[in-house]
């Protein structure tokens, strides 16, 4: 009988090394958590003094006059502008984005596929301000005539008249730079999007008779559909915060205008890289109640991109 | 019951009814017609004639789609028609995604060649320089850089290691899931919302003083997600038999992540840093927020201003002379060099070097 006991395990379950470690990594992953919660207490507490004594109504005044006495500041022209600079990076960056990543993934012979995604992921880490720099100095002047043909030519569209006849630092431009900076996040979350879908798919599709251009649209596109809008959002989002190229390039006016091809146009971002220095105690506070609001904006859109991703597979555009 | 006549060409008479291939371009058609395109965009160009005020290139590349498709639905019908079209279309998106980088790159190179120098980058400041006058350099701002970005790298890493770790060795339900959940989150927080957070929470409420340490603590946040999801995807493709095999072993898990886990991932954990870091060397915002600008050396992480070479390119800019224009454009191939030197490498290591997958 004795023979057939199992021999006793001795000690405690889990080491005290275990349990520690465990431990330690439990609250590096907390603290996560904590900053984001952190980001979101401290601005709210820090811009309550400017949402008080704002005699405006802030979602509605058109001026910025934090620092007047009595304060009278809004939001809307910021959030007009941010959005509307965004959507047009959108408009630009979407298409030439899943293009792309379609290009690579079902397209290019494999070595130009991977040379291709280096390159585009590489526009990735060229830094906003030199962005800014380039776009100021000599991505404008080159853009001006197509700013003219459209103010000529569908100029009976509201959006794309100009009655300034000027066409620098408009929220044509920024649109377009900020299509570039988010160029790659799209097409990369494409790419990992693409990849994805059954290869039984396409070679069914194929083996039916369908062309290239057929197969993409029939199997491809549904399958990827929830990811590709993902990939938008995500690029929203990088848009949606973009600073410091949006500030050397807008003229910063701060009127709602929704002629693209005129000067003018602002983003919450910009405003307050702008504002920040000759801002005194309550324009900080009415500053940092504007980063408050992107925060959340940015928050929501992220979110919202992230749960539909990951529906489908965990992915993210860290890298 | 009849063939589907609309998948090939119409079958002539005289020919083999149950022919199944249709009659295809010759192999040269996309390079003539692309060449019809580019002669007429040459014409444009030269004799300034065009249809409502279109640039040649513009005009080269819709008369080259308009040749191409309608060459095609004559011979090949409309199905290869449309086809034809998006292939068309997709190379030209993919060549357009060439053009900014190639544009930067050169544009930056060309302006910035000129002023850089060893002086210009190490010895150098912008104590007592002009705006008009020539001269000055980085040094203050290579300075600073260095300082907030090692201090970054020094606290991010092992925050976000760890909860790599948490999340590939540890974490199981509700908790893992949000943690994951919203480091995916946390990549897309505006830089400027985490150099506003800084300042409200490091020197609004804490009281210290603006600081190179107050704007590494803003990159810190734009860092740790970084590194989290690199590490975390390194993590996850070490083979599940290594720690099996050293589990049996008697070897208390901590241990395995330590001394079996952690090495076998670590190339791909250093590329994930690596890219990590040329992420934040460029970030501008945050700084403006948390440490402003300096003119000066400033050797004091922990207090005062302190430049870097995203904001000196940024003060630069606004001074709007020549001579600062000059500075700001050599200030501008300092920082692509160190950001894409960051990156290439990076990247070519995790390509060489990653734990194959399965």
């Amino acid at each position: 009988m004795s023979l057939l006991t199992p021999p006793r395990i001795t000690g405690s379950s889990v080491r005290p090394g275990d349990r520690n470690f465990r431990f330690i990594t439990t609250g590096a992953g907390i603290t996560v958590l904590v900053v984001l919660a952190a980001i979101a207490a401290f601005l709210i507490w820090k811009s309550l003094p400017a949402l008080q004594n704002n005699t405006g109504n802030i979602f509605t005044n058109e001026q910025w006059l934090p620092d007047a006495d009595p304060p009278s500041w809004g939001i809307a022209v910021l959030i007009f502008g941010t959005i509307w600079t965004s959507v047009i990076a959108m408009a630009i960056a979407v298409p030439i984005g899943i293009g792309t990543a379609l290009y690579i993934t079902f397209y290019a012979p494999r070595r130009i596929a991977r040379t291709l995604g280096f390159i585009v992921d590489l526009l990735a880490a060229v830094p906003s301000i030199i962005f800014g720099l380039w776009g100021l100095y000599y991505f404008m002047p080159e853009i001006v005539p197509a700013a003219q043909w459209l103010s000529t030519y569908l100029g009976w569209l509201p959006i794309f008249s100009n009655d300034l006849d000027l066409y620098t630092k408009s929220i044509l431009i920024a649109g377009f730079v900020l299509a570039m900076m988010i160029l790659p996040t799209v097409s990369a979350i494409s790419r990992e999007v693409f990849w994805q879908v059954p290869k039984g798919h396409i070679e069914a599709s194929l083996a039916l008779g369908a062309t290239r251009w057929e197969m993409i649209r029939m199997a491809v596109l549904p399958f990827s559909r929830p990811g590709m809008i993902s990939a938008a959002m995500l690029g929203l989002g990088r848009a949606l915060g973009e600073t410091i190229a949006v500030a050397l390039i807008l003229s910063a006016v701060f009127e709602i205008n929704w002629q693209i091809t005129e000067p003018g146009g602002n983003s919450i971002a910009a405003n307050i890289a702008l504002k920040w220095g000759e801002a005194a105690g309550n324009g900080r506070s009415a500053l940092i109640a504007t980063g408050m609001v992107l925060f959340f904006i940015t928050l929501v859109v992220n979110m919202t991109a992230r749960w539909v991703v990951n529906r489908r597979r965990e992915f993210s555009g860290a890298n | 019951m009849a063939l589907r006549s609309d998948i090939h060409a119409p079958i002539a008479a005289g020919d083999d009814p149950l022919r199944l291939t249709g009659q295809r371009l010759p192999r040269w058609a996309p390079v003539a017609s692309l060449g019809i395109g580019v002669l007429i965009g040459l014409a444009v160009q030269i004799t300034g004639i065009t249809v409502i005020g279109l640039a040649p290139a513009v005009m080269a590349a819709l008369v080259f789609l308009v040749v191409y498709t309608a060459w095609t639905l004559a011979v090949e019908g409309r199905r290869h028609a449309i086809d034809r079209l998006a292939t068309a279309l997709i190379y030209s998106t993919a060549t357009l995604a060439l053009v900014p980088l190639v544009w930067i790159l050169i544009t930056v190179v060309v302006q910035g060649i000129s002023v850089l120098s060893a002086q210009f980058l190490f010895v150098e400041t912008m104590r007592n320089v002009n705006p008009r006058a020539a001269g000055g350099g980085v040094a203050h701002a290579v300075l600073g850089t260095v300082q907030q970005v090692g201090i970054a790298t020094l606290i991010s890493v092992p925050v976000g290691l760890l909860t790599a770790i948490y999340l590939s060795e540890y974490g199981r339900g509700r908790l893992a899931r949000s943690i994951n959940f919203f480091v995916d989150v946390m990549t897309g927080i505006p830089s400027i919302v985490a150099g506003m957070f800084i300042y409200t929470f490091w020197i609004l409420t804490l009281g210290f003083p603006q600081s190179g340490f107050a704007a590494a603590l803003a990159l810190t946040i734009l860092m740790i997600p970084v590194v989290v999801r690199s590490a975390e995807e390194m993590l996850r493709i070490v083979p599940n038999e290594l720690r099996e095999g050293a589990l049996a072993l008697g070897i208390p898990k901590y241990r395995v992540v330590l001394k079996v886990v952690l090495p076998t991932a670590i190339s791909g954990i250093i590329t994930g840093v690596m890219l990590a870091i040329a992420r934040v060397t460029g970030e501008t915002a945050p700084l403006l927020l948390t440490t402003f600008l300096a003119q000066d050396v400033n050797w004091n992480a922990f207090g005062g201003s302190q430049a870097s070479l995203p904001t000196f390119i940024w003060d630069q800019i606004a001074r709007g002379t020549q001579s600062s224009l000059d500075r700001a454009w050599a200030g501008a191939l300092a920082l692509i060099l160190i950001v894409l030197t960051f990156y290439a490498t990076a990247r070519i290591l995790a390509a060489r070097y990653a734990p194959k997958e399965r």
